[in-house]
């Protein structure tokens, strides 16, 4: 019996990915688990797994074509049985133009879909079909979870965030004289940016407060540490930390002294995040990935140093698994290498905060009414007011500073 | 303007009728030298004599047939049934005759009589005498039911009725007769078929009839102490109903909760919110429609279940907090 190949979901935000490479061809005998192609999703690049033994065949999506999720790319025969004529996958053309045209379909068709198996009243419902809403999507807050007026009044769709503020692509390039400018398609990466990060500015409250961290003690610590680095085989020491390490460990551990800002908003509640979670932006050549480094609380600078090298390789070359980049409860932009004083970063859903990370500064600043030169690291961190208030907020950036002032005690 | 009783205003109604056209006459029990069950007729029959206003015996469908009869000879009878709870003993002359005889005749005769129809609980007079019968007649074609809630629609409307063409029936709920209202001097009329909004409201449409029109107002000012602005429509007018002024509110207030005391199943707030439902109203409902009325029971003799047979203000403002707050 022939078993289809399908292209899988790696990702929740997947709608369709590339497939940037077959490691094999029609007629090919293939053992199960071994490496059929490498896909190209949203974020990252993953080796997909023959799903069993047999001769490959009907090898049907192209290399370098969006291909919907779950479509069929190739069969997988039995040694001896005939292959069967099967159509083509059609490739999805990444165009705006058909992004369009589905949502329109999809909302054509919310008047039947929504009309069963959803509880909402018929003021609801009439508000749902003149907004375009679907109901299916609305949280009811009647009784036994009747859609009314209200809920639907409140919801704002994700599409319809996303839709409407973008201006027709055409309407764009006509104020631009033609030949003046090329068009860039949009990869997958640099749509997801686009939606992910036009979402969180909508829709999640941001607020930014600034703190001037003294580094004079850490930039000592970091280069004795360093200084006693273990060396490896080849006489190289083991690690090297980073500035960024600590700001990683310290961020950590705040949240842990504030757990109040160690959370998730959702619409059934506050998610109350036991560790913590901190992704780390990284830029890779036409965009950016936050890979997580996981209870950075418990792990020594060291092992944070290390495991951020691996995960920012990896990102580079785009090997990255969604397991590696999904959940996360804050995040640390880091521009400072840039020279960046001060800047204010977008919160990346469904963490709560993002602290954005300026360049060290050699500052006099008045102490006992002398000037004392020290060495200022300007961070801002981004808050989403829905799950977290100024005041712990600014306990967050406070214990945040403790540490990074005094990094000894990220001992304890 | 001055303050009349519900029944005062009643009684001016008819005097205002008999003194302005003759053929204008009055009959019912004890109506006479009594003076009516319920004081209504009072002093009529010194003024205008026991031709006009009639004793009768206890034979409801003979004086019923009397009535309908003199009608269609021309004159302007108007018959008060003790209690309305009697008229079942003169169906056939109301349902049969009254109400059928313009259409079968092809419009070469009218019948215009008018029937009082005392009604409702809270008297204490127990099953036979405390009943809500406006339904069974609304669902009539070629009476009209008619029902006020204030002395001054009493009078108007009771005019109304006596000068129109056709059988009308107007229910005077018992509890009704001695509040107090301003009535205009003279003659005037309220017209049969237009609903009147007693309160104006954003949250919640009642559709009320007679005594709980009071008692919706009487929740409106308890439930306004917690932001709730309950619309209250006086329906006035059984059949024909107002439909317009009903659908307008609904869509105004997106709820719609209707009390009544006759027995709920089949009532008149059956048809109201069947009404709602069909019509365009129904895509601006935001909550399921409220029915509020008379048990599935005999009215009870012991006060206190009397009470609990019926709608009372307290079980009015709950159910239209619950309504409003999107508990039910």
């Amino acid at each position: 019996m022939a078993v289809e190949v399908i292209l899988p979901k790696v990702d929740m935000d997947m709608a369709t990915g590339i497939i940037s490479k077959w490691h094999v061809k029609n007629g090919d005998t293939v053992k199960k688990g071994q490496v059929l192609f490498e896909m190209e999703t949203d974020k990252s690049a993953i080796e997909i797994d023959a799903p069993a033994d047999g001769v490959i065949n009907n090898i049907e999506a192209q290399s370098g074509a969006a291909t919907p999720i779950g479509a069929k790319v190739a069969m997988i025969y039995a040694v001896g049985e005939s292959v069967q004529a099967t159509k083509a996958a059609a490739p999805v053309v990444e165009s705006a133009q058909v992004l369009k045209s589905v949502m329109l379909e999809k909302i054509a068709t919310i008047d039947q879909s929504s009309s069963s198996g959803t509880r909402a009243t018929p003021l609801a419902r009439r508000l749902a079909r003149q907004k375009k809403v679907d109901l299916a999507s609305v949280k009811g807050s009647g009784p036994r979870g009747r859609i009314i007026a209200q809920d639907v009044e409140s919801y704002k769709s994700v599409a319809a965030v996303v839709a409407a503020p973008a201006p027709d692509a055409s309407a764009t390039m006509a104020m631009y004289q033609a030949g003046y400018y090329d068009v860039k398609p949009l990869d997958g990466m640099r749509r997801i940016i686009a939606q992910r990060l036009t979402h969180s500015k909508q829709t999640v409250p941001h607020f930014y407060l600034s703190a001037k961290c003294d580094l004079t003690q850490l930039i000592l610590v970091r280069e004795r540490i360093n200084m006693a680095a273990p060396l490896d085989e080849s006489k190289k020491p083991k690690w090297k930390l980073s500035i960024n390490d600590y700001v990683i460990k310290a961020l950590a551990l705040a949240l842990q002294r504030v757990p109040a800002a160690n959370v998730t908003y959702t619409d059934a509640g506050i998610l109350q995040h036991h560790v913590s979670d901190v992704g780390v932006a990284v830029s890779v050549e036409g965009g950016l990935f936050t890979p997580i480094v996981r209870g950075a609380e418990n792990k020594s600078l060291s092992q944070i140093s290390i495991e951020m090298k691996d995960l920012a390789a990896r990102a580079r070359a785009r090997k990255l698994q969604p397991s590696d980049y999904s959940g996360g409860t804050t995040a640390v932009s880091n521009l400072g290498m840039y020279g960046i004083e001060q800047f204010t970063a977008i919160i990346n859903p469904p963490q709560a905060t993002i602290l954005a990370v300026g360049t060290g500064i050699d500052q006099f600043v008045p102490l006992n009414k002398q000037p004392v030169l020290k060495t200022l690291m300007e961070c801002t961190l981004s808050c989403d007011h829905r799950a977290v208030d100024g005041a712990v907020g600014a306990e967050l950036l406070q214990a945040f500073r403790a540490f990074i002032e005094e990094p000894a005690l990220m001992l304890a | 303007m001055r303050e009349l009783s519900f029944a005062q205003a009643l009684h001016e109604a008819l005097d205002i009728a008999m003194e302005a056209d003759e053929r204008v006459f009055i009959m019912g029990e004890d109506i006479g030298v009594y003076g009516g069950a319920f004081g209504v007729t009072g002093d009529l029959v010194h003024k205008f004599g026991e031709d006009r206003v009639m004793d009768t015996p206890i034979a409801e469908l003979g004086t019923a047939g009397a009535a309908v009869g003199a009608a269609v000879a021309g004159s302007r009878p108007i018959l008060e049934f003790q209690f309305s709870d009697f008229s079942g003993l003169a169906m056939e002359q109301i349902v049969n005759q009254a109400a059928k005889m313009r259409y079968m005749l092809g419009g070469k005769v009218n019948v215009p009589v008018v029937f009082r129809m005392p009604c409702g609980s809270g008297t204490g007079a127990a099953a036979q005498h405390s009943q809500s019968l406006e339904a069974w007649f609304a669902h009539v074609p070629g009476l009209k039911v008619i029902e006020p809630s204030t002395p001054a629609d009493a009078k108007g409307m009771l005019l109304a009725a006596i000068e129109d063409p056709d059988p009308v029936l107007i229910f005077e709920h018992k509890l009704l007769y001695k509040i107090k209202g301003d009535v205009p001097e003279g003659h005037y009329l309220t017209p049969i078929g237009k609903a009147h909004v007693a309160r104006e409201g954003r949250d919640v449409t009642v559709v009320a009839a007679a005594i709980m029109v009071h008692k919706a107002l009487e929740a409106a000012e308890i439930l306004k102490a917690e932001g709730i602005e309950v619309e209250v429509v006086d329906l006035r007018s059984i059949r024909p109903i107002d439909t317009g002024t009903i659908i307008a509110s609904v869509k105004k207030t997106t709820r719609l909760a209707c009390i009544y005391e006759g027995v709920k199943t089949l009532g008149i707030g059956a048809e109201i919110s069947a009404l709602v439902a069909e019509s365009e109203a129904f895509d601006y409902l935001d909550a399921p429609i409220l029915r509020l009325g008379g048990a599935e029971s005999p009215i009870p003799y012991s006060p206190i279940l009397e009470k609990a047979a019926v709608p009372q203000v307290e079980g009015i403002v709950e159910a239209l907090r619950n309504l409003v707050k999107g508990r039910i």
